[in-house]
């Protein structure tokens, strides 16, 4: 590492400094002529100084990953080469083609640095770094209520959870169903002939398609349908089944989009993009700000502004990602939106995925209408339009990890159907659902009751926010209360609204979800999902809320 | 280099970390006043040019062809390698520069358009071939009796009888329906739940014999082995990295692998005069090589027992593995997803955990594959394990479990299913008794009609030698004697080139789909094909 001072060596540390040796030397010719062009003092010193430092920071890097030939250290050779004599236990023979191996291998090793981690890749690094710890205080929320939930009997001074998008208010349903049908769906049809058991025991156990079995498919098109009244139907052949939404999205953002492209998502949005669209895929997010004032409607002036910012950037935008009801507002997007989000897609030639997650869970006023992407597709060219549903939110069942992408593309469908093979869904799971789903009473009985008690505890909750003085956007589906509590953050800022989401963990016990995780541009908004809450739940989060408020009127 | 920068006024000290970052402040500061003086202009468009350059040295880095030798400690001369290597990092800069498309119709990501591309290869083709016309005793005595498929079947009734009787206790949980349902229907831990992994380690030390312990706080779930393989190759390898892998391997290793991690695998070639045995030879010249092509090896993929030969590594080879894996400091995976299916009765499994366990080797470089798909035959249930020593995989698997985590209904089954531990012995033994009864069966057959399998002692198939058969001594012919055992024959097997095997005439054929009684049909099938390649010729 020391440098001889002579001018004449210099060049021979410089070079060996970059591991791969060629490169620096083109470095130095590129550098070389700076000194003649540049005749002044500086440029002479900086000429000299600045490709010395480039090389530096090179070599220090090199040298991480490569490990320091010096540092080596023979301890761990004995360590690792002495037991290894106690494990020849197949005879002299063996253990002596063991001692060849060891030396040869010692000799490999000496310049090896023992401290030498195996090497956990960049990308790996970033995930297992990124948030879930204190930076994202959506997972923070998410840790801190999973860790002390409330319990009305057992943990009464638990955290309430309405971080989590979860409905719990029709699980009484479902377990009532599965009761009943469980072992029928999965097993056969009881009481029938060994034979025909014997082939459904087959098909739930053995390999399936991974993008889902032709019968579930069938079944959740009619259940899509039923959620949207009839407005659509779908093809089940367009459609590739997933283990939850998460990887559905994933899996739409991996084909439509490369590495280091980007998409438009309209803020606020479901934190969970973040993962979602970015992680492995490498692909941007690039938010497209809605506001308080149009009640956080899409406006495609500023879907076009954050085009052209992107595009300014040197990014390229793959597509337009819409949640249909939004998530976390819970408004439904008009016709004369959707369509001009075809439009504008259609103008700069890229794709809309719509995600209509919540689509059956609506429970705001009958004369406003969901349109679906999946309606408009005659009157556009199709290949553009991809939609990704899941039974999450729905039919109540997060937990059985099913997703949906329906597309009218075949080179995504393909796409799709191959990279299933990472997140497919369980045979049993499928063999439940196409059970459960096909069960037409069942579903309708259930669409009607969800909507029901999902209205009423929204009205019951909103009603309640709304005493306190807690305005809630409005909202048609979905779990969540959008409420604007920017009345009570002591500063109109990021910041502010943190130390508001703070106080409602740590002292109101109450886990939300901040309006700056779902990348809100105006502070004070938060997310409460209230589809997990019971009735009698209900006033006591209120009463925790309020708590709350008064600590914070009290203070300004 | 025939001109050095002449004057150094700041010889940089010994240490080097301390001595750059305090060269880089200094360097910076009065950077900015020279660039806006005189020789700014040119500063000031060539200092950015000399950074981007640098950037490009480092982005190009892995692909640099020469790198000295990891053992030399002295640096290679600058003479020697810098004309060439000076080119060619400019030409790939030059390339990066242009490298910006142009604006076209809707387009796909140009992965997206990579694997929406049907497979050609000849296992997939097989498997699509069997699903549109496949065998039944009854219903379809003329159709395709699948071989190629390593699946396991035939200890479905044990499976059925136990589902039967406990289906709903499972789901349910009995008294505690309520509870049940709410660990089911809400959401779980994406990478399994607890008692999952409990359960799950269990079963898997029973499996691999002799107190082998796995620690459930070591594990993360995920819905198969394919994922499990994924997602532990995203976590140690960077885009353009390199796996070492043993050959005749899976064939779904290379989309596993390649498809979405942009992961090469470097094939290390095993012989049928070694029985097919990895030697730490090949593994070094195939290191040796993948190094001269630039490439950078994250880790080595060993199947044990081996997928498709079916033989199992000897203590002193998983011993050379793991030296040898330290010596180049790159990754061990260690697929034992059928450690439980053997049916050798002179060889004795040995799973990596026992040596890692047994002796001091850098833990942080072991991983086990692991899944329910062969031994307990539950392939339909997907669900894999990534079993890790490594602190930093293991955070960024679990996060990463959100892709591919498993159904909760099927999480509960397994919980009660692997806990009966009465059950699962039976299952074991039956299970192992069962297959070593196919295996004979099958392999006597083969060798009844002149055709000799490898030496194996695990796994759901046997690795046989065809070359006998085959026209032409090459993939050609081997692919022709597929085809014909396909179309002529109706029995799909998986030729030897789709396991990247360098030497052509072997097949995989898997035995645990078929019933006993269909294993005569099989044979008179691939005589009659064996037949007809002898009159042929």
């Amino acid at each position: 590492m020391t440098r001889s001072p002579e001018p004449d060596e210099n060049s021979k540390p410089t070079s060996n400094i970059g591991g791969g040796g060629g490169g620096v030397t083109t470095a130095m010719r590129v550098i070389i002529p700076l000194q003649g062009v540049v005749q002044g003092r500086g440029g002479v010193f900086l000429g000299s100084v600045i490709p010395c430092a480039l090389f530096y920071f090179l070599q220090l890097y090199l040298r991480r990953n490569r490990d320091d030939p010096r540092e080596s250290d023979d301890r761990s050779n004995p360590q690792n080469s002495e037991p290894r004599d106690d494990s020849g236990s197949s005879g002299q023979q063996l253990a002596e083609i063991h001692g060849f191996h060891r030396t040869s291998s010692r000799n490999l090793l000496s310049p090896r640095s023992p401290a030498g981690r195996a090497y956990v890749s960049g990308r790996a690094s970033v995930i297992a770094k990124s948030p879930g710890g204190s930076e994202s205080p959506y997972y923070a929320g998410l840790r801190k209520a999973s860790e002390d939930p409330y319990d009305e009997t057992g943990n009464p001074n638990g955290i309430i959870q309405l971080g989590l998008a979860q409905n719990k208010l029709t699980m009484d349903l479902v377990k009532e169903w599965l009761v009943k049908h469980a072992t029928e769906a999965i097993v056969g049809g009881g009481g029938d002939d060994g034979d025909d058991e014997h082939l459904s025991i087959n098909g739930v156990s053995t390999y399936q398609p991974c993008d889902g079995l032709m019968d579930l498919k069938v079944a959740v098109s009619s259940f899509m349908s039923q959620c949207m009244e009839h407005s659509v139907s779908f093809d089940p052949s367009n459609m590739v089944l997933t283990a939850g939404e998460t990887p559905a999205i994933e899996i739409l953002a991996f084909s439509l989009a490369d590495a280091g492209n980007a998409f438009l998502v309209p803020t606020p949005y479901y934190p969970g993009f973040d993962r979602d669209v970015k992680w492995r895929t490498g692909v941007e997010i690039i938010p497209v700000p809605c506001r308080s004032a149009d009640n956080f409607a899409l406006s495609i002036t500023s879907l076009d502004r954050a085009f052209n910012q992107a595009k300014k950037r040197g990014l390229r935008v793959r597509g337009v990602l819409i949640s249909n009801p939004t998530s976390p507002v819970g408004n439904l997007l008009t016709r004369e939106t959707v369509y001009s989000i075809l439009d504008f897609a259609r103008d700069k030639n890229i794709h809309v995925v719509s995600n209509e997650l919540f689509v059956g869970s609506s429970h705001g006023r009958a004369d406003e209408e969901f349109v679906s992407i999946a309606e408009l597709v005659d009157e556009v060219d199709k290949e553009r339009l991809h939609l990704a549903y899941g039974l999450s939110k729905d039919i109540s069942l997060p937990g059985f990890r099913v997703g949906v992408i329906y597309s009218f593309n075949d080179t995504v469908l393909s796409a799709a159907r191959h990279l299933t093979r990472f997140s497919p869904v369980s045979g049993p799971t499928q063999h439940l659902l196409i059970a459960m789903l096909s069960d037409v009473q069942f579903v309708q009985e259930f669409v009607k009751v969800n909507r029901e008690r999902l209205r009423r505890t929204f009205d019951a909750f909103a009603g309640g926010l709304k005493k306190m003085g807690i305005d809630c956007a409005e909202s048609n589906g979905g779990f969540f209360c959008w409420a604007n509590m920017s009345e009570w953050i002591s500063s109109y800022s990021e910041k502010g609204e943190l130390e508001l989401w703070d106080k409602l963990l740590k002292t109101g016990k109450v886990s939300v979800t901040p309006g700056s995780c779902c990348h809100c541009i105006e502070p004070g908004w938060f997310r409460f999902c209230f589809a997990t809450l019971t009735e009698r739940e209900i006033p006591v989060v209120l009463e925790r809320i309020r708590g709350v408020a008064e600590s914070c009127k009290s203070q300004s | 280099m025939t001109e050095s920068p002449s004057s150094e006024p700041e010889p940089p000290s010994p240490k080097p970390r301390a001595a750059a970052a305090g060269n880089g402040m200094r360097l910076v500061v009065p950077l900015q006043g020279v660039v806006q003086g005189r020789g700014g202009l040119i500063l000031g468009s060539l200092i950015p040019c000399a950074l981007f350059y640098f950037f490009q040295l480092y982005l190009k880095r892995h692909r640099s062809p020469k790198r000295p030798p990891a053992s030399s400690s002295n640096p290679p001369s600058p003479s020697a390698s810098s004309p060439n290597l000076g080119d060619l990092a400019r030409t790939s800069s030059r390339s990066n520069l242009l490298g910006r498309g142009s604006i076209g119709p809707v387009r796909l990501s140009s992965r997206g358009m990579a694997i929406a591309k049907p497979n050609d290869s000849p296992y997939y083709v097989g498997l699509e071939k069997v699903a549109g016309d496949p065998f039944h005793r009854v219903d379809n005595p003329d159709g395709i009796i699948q071989l190629g498929l390593s699946e396991n079947t035939l200890c479905f009734d044990l499976i059925e009888r136990w589902m039967k009787e406990n289906l709903m206790d499972s789901l349910m949980g009995g008294d505690g329906a309520e509870l049940s349902i709410n660990g089911m229907a809400t959401y779980q831990p994406f990478d399994g739940l607890m008692e999952l992994k409990v359960a799950m380690a269990d079963f898997m030390s029973r499996v691999m014999g002799k107190g082998v312990s796995f620690d459930p706080s070591q594990m993360v779930l995920m819905a198969g082995a394919t994922p499990a393989i994924e997602i532990l190759t995203f976590c140690m390898a960077d885009h353009g990295n390199a796996f070492l892998i043993p050959t005749p391997y899976y064939p779904g290793f290379d989309r596993d692998i390649k498809f979405r991690t942009g992961v090469e695998l470097i094939p290390v070639h095993c012989r049928s005069a070694d029985n097919f045995m990895l030697t730490v030879t090949a593994l070094d010249q195939a290191y040796n090589q993948a190094r001269k092509r630039g490439l950078k090896v994250r880790g080595i993929l060993i199947s044990n027992p081996s997928n498709p030969v079916g033989n199992i590594l000897s203590r002193e080879t998983l011993n050379e593995l793991l030296d040898f894996a330290q010596e180049k400091n790159i990754h061990i995976i260690s697929d034992e997803i059928f450690a439980g299916s053997l049916y050798g009765t002179t060889e004795e499994f040995v799973s990596m955990a026992e040596i890692i366990e047994a002796e001091e080797f850098d833990k942080g470089r072991v991983h086990i594959i692991y899944g329910l798909s062969k031994d307990l035959s539950l392939p339909g249930f997907r669900v894999g394990v990534v079993y890790s020593y490594n602190e930093n995989i293991l955070a960024a698997a679990k996060r990463l479990a959100r892709f591919s985590s498993i159904s909760a209904p099927t999480q509960r089954l397994l919980i009660s299913m692997l806990s009966d531990t009465k059950f699962i012995e039976e299952y074991i033994e039956t299970n192992r008794r069962r297959i070593r009864r196919m295996y004979e069966l099958f392999v006597g057959g083969l060798d009844q009609l002149g055709i000799q399998c490898a030496k194996s002692s695990g796994g759901l198939y046997c690795w046989a030698n065809m070359s006998v058969l085959i026209a032409l001594y090459s993939e050609k012919g081997e692919l022709e004697l597929w085809d014909k055992l396909l179309n002529v024959g109706k029995v799909n097997v998986t030729p030897g080139s789709a396991c990247h095997c360098i030497e052509p005439g072997w097949f995989r054929c898997c035995f645990t789909a078929l019933a006993e009684e269909d294993v005569p049909l099989v044979m008179e099938r691939i005589g009659k094909v064996a037949e007809m390649c002898k009159s042929g010729q």
